[in-house]
């Protein structure tokens, strides 16, 4: 059996409490700031190195961005972008990943036991050997992060490096990060220091300059400094106000007590008649007519 | 018993059409609750393991989808709604407590009613089963098609399912009814009671009684 953590917050499709005898953690956040962010892609090497993973080889598409997606293999990619903000080119790089949501549309979508667990510290992590491949997690997560595997159909993502972090490391990409743009510590010290680099980095032309810890998923466990807080949206397409699809909310909520009462509904009113009224049978039977 | 007065409801190729599409719905809305239903995961079982059932329900169910179109084939002018069935419609209280109303043909209002339910289940579950299918065609439409289709996928099995409960109870209820999709065939007395007009044209006879 593999080593419990007996800290888990939540855990997919359990309608009961999961283990939470050492659930006295502290809440982790990995602060980005996008604004001293170099673009060298070392966090990717350091990724792949740590978490060895081989994607194949790509191609070079005519931009920096290499590999150009998220995939089974690649967990968290370089997205660059050219804007023109204040009459000036800016280019701005966001390291791409998951979120690690405080409410996590994948786990709320996903079907199948323990497959997806949220630690007491908010990492969000996908237990791969109860993965059933059914991809509901991609539609439940509000950023497009989860990638289904072509060789298993199982469903990857970054981890935050819950196996380094369980024994107090900070993620390989944290410790690889060559300017210090990576920072990772308690959600609060990393909130504390967020706002010191904002209130920078408004004295230095970027007055939208803010984090980006949306609310609408419960904040997330892996923040943002951006120059332009106002529109996340530059940052190829962070998503402004990201919740949970209401359409998987329906789905994974009312829907279910309605579809409840439904069936208790019909199976009652079966029960109920033919106590009640009793059989139906031909008053003159021409002959034996059981069923 | 020699003495019974039989006629001919549905043929072997009918009967056997019938329990294919049965047996497919069980598998399916066995497979597919416990994917609905945290609580009753455990019924992937029936499929083998947890892997096996994602992977083999939607083969079943294109199965069940091709079955069930041979059947719409078979049935669907049977099912066309007349002035009667809408009489049957709006008596179905009395219809419950044992009466019956108007003067049916093969199929009752009721019946028919779910016939079409069924067709527009099965049609949803099959185009929305298809944008969520993985490994195979999910990954050529966007997430929010996809969610869309998660949705719609799990309101028509629970419409399907809740109707298949209905037919199955009006089956168990109306004596006489399992006879003619097991062995194929009914009583006049039944043919007479529940749907006098069929009985007429199969026979030729009038009722003994006039319907209400």
């Amino acid at each position: 059996m593999a080593l419990q953590s007996q800290d888990i917050l939540r855990r997919s499709a359990s309608p009961t409490q999961p283990p939470v005898a050492r659930e006295h953690k502290i809440e982790v956040a990995k602060l980005i700031d996008v604004t001293t962010c170099i673009g060298c892609k070392a966090c990717q090497v350091a990724c792949a190195e740590w978490n060895d993973l081989r994607d194949e080889i790509g191609s070079n598409v005519g931009v920096y961005d290499n590999p150009a997606d998220l995939s089974a293999q690649t967990w968290t990619v370089m997205r660059y972008n050219e804007v023109e903000e204040n009459g000036k080119l800016e280019w701005l790089i966001r390291k791409d990943g998951c979120m690690h949501c405080a409410d996590p549309g994948c786990l709320k979508a996903c079907p199948s036991p323990g497959a997806i667990i949220q630690y007491a510290n908010g990492i969000v992590d996908f237990q791969s050997e109860h993965c059933i491949g059914c991809g509901y997690c991609i539609s439940g997560c509000p950023f497009d992060v989860p990638r289904l595997s072509q060789k298993d159909n199982k469903v990857y993502k970054c981890t935050l490096c819950s196996d380094r972090v369980m024994v107090g490391q900070e993620p390989a990409c944290v410790k690889t990060c060559p300017t210090g743009a990576i920072r990772f510590g308690s959600k609060e010290d990393m909130t504390a220091f967020a706002g010191e680099r904002v209130e920078d980095l408004k004295t230095r032309g970027f007055p939208n300059a803010g984090l980006y810890d949306p609310a609408g998923v419960g904040g997330t466990h892996v923040m943002y400094v951006l120059h332009h807080a106002d529109k996340p949206g530059l940052y190829s397409g962070l998503r402004k106000n990201p919740t949970i699809s209401p359409v998987v909310k329906l789905w994974k909520g009312l829907l279910k007590p309605l579809a409840t009462i439904g069936f208790a509904a019909a199976g009652l009113f079966g029960f109920l008649h033919y106590i009640g009224v009793g059989p139906n049978r031909p008053d003159d039977d021409d002959g034996e007519d059981q069923a | 018993m020699s003495r019974e007065k039989l006629i001919v409801r549905y043929n072997a190729a009918e009967r056997i059409n019938h329990w294919l599409v049965a047996l497919c719905f069980v598998l399916l809305a066995l497979s597919g609750l416990a994917l609905f239903y945290p609580a009753f995961f455990w019924l992937t079982g029936i499929f083998g393991t947890p892997q096996l059932a994602r992977i083999i329900h939607p083969f079943v169910g294109v199965l069940m989808f091709v079955g069930f179109l041979r059947q719409f084939f078979r049935y669907w002018h049977h099912n066309l709604i007349n002035a009667e069935d809408i009489k049957w419609m709006k008596s179905v209280g009395s219809v419950l407590r044992g009466y019956e109303v108007g003067d049916i043909g093969k199929y009752n209002g009721g019946q028919k009613g779910l016939f079409w339910l069924m067709c527009v289940c099965l049609l949803a579950l099959l185009a929305s089963g298809i944008v969520i299918w993985r490994p195979y065609f999910s990954p050529s439409f966007p997430i929010p098609l996809i969610r869309v289709a998660l949705l719609t996928h799990a309101v028509a099995a629970v419409l399907l399912i809740a109707g298949i409960i209905v037919h199955i109870y009006a089956a168990i209820w109306v004596k006489g009814t399992i006879r003619a999709m097991v062995e194929g065939v009914v009583t006049y007395g039944w043919a007479k009671k529940h749907h006098p007009r069929w009985f007429r044209e199969m026979t030729g006879q009038s009722g003994a009684k006039e319907p209400r």
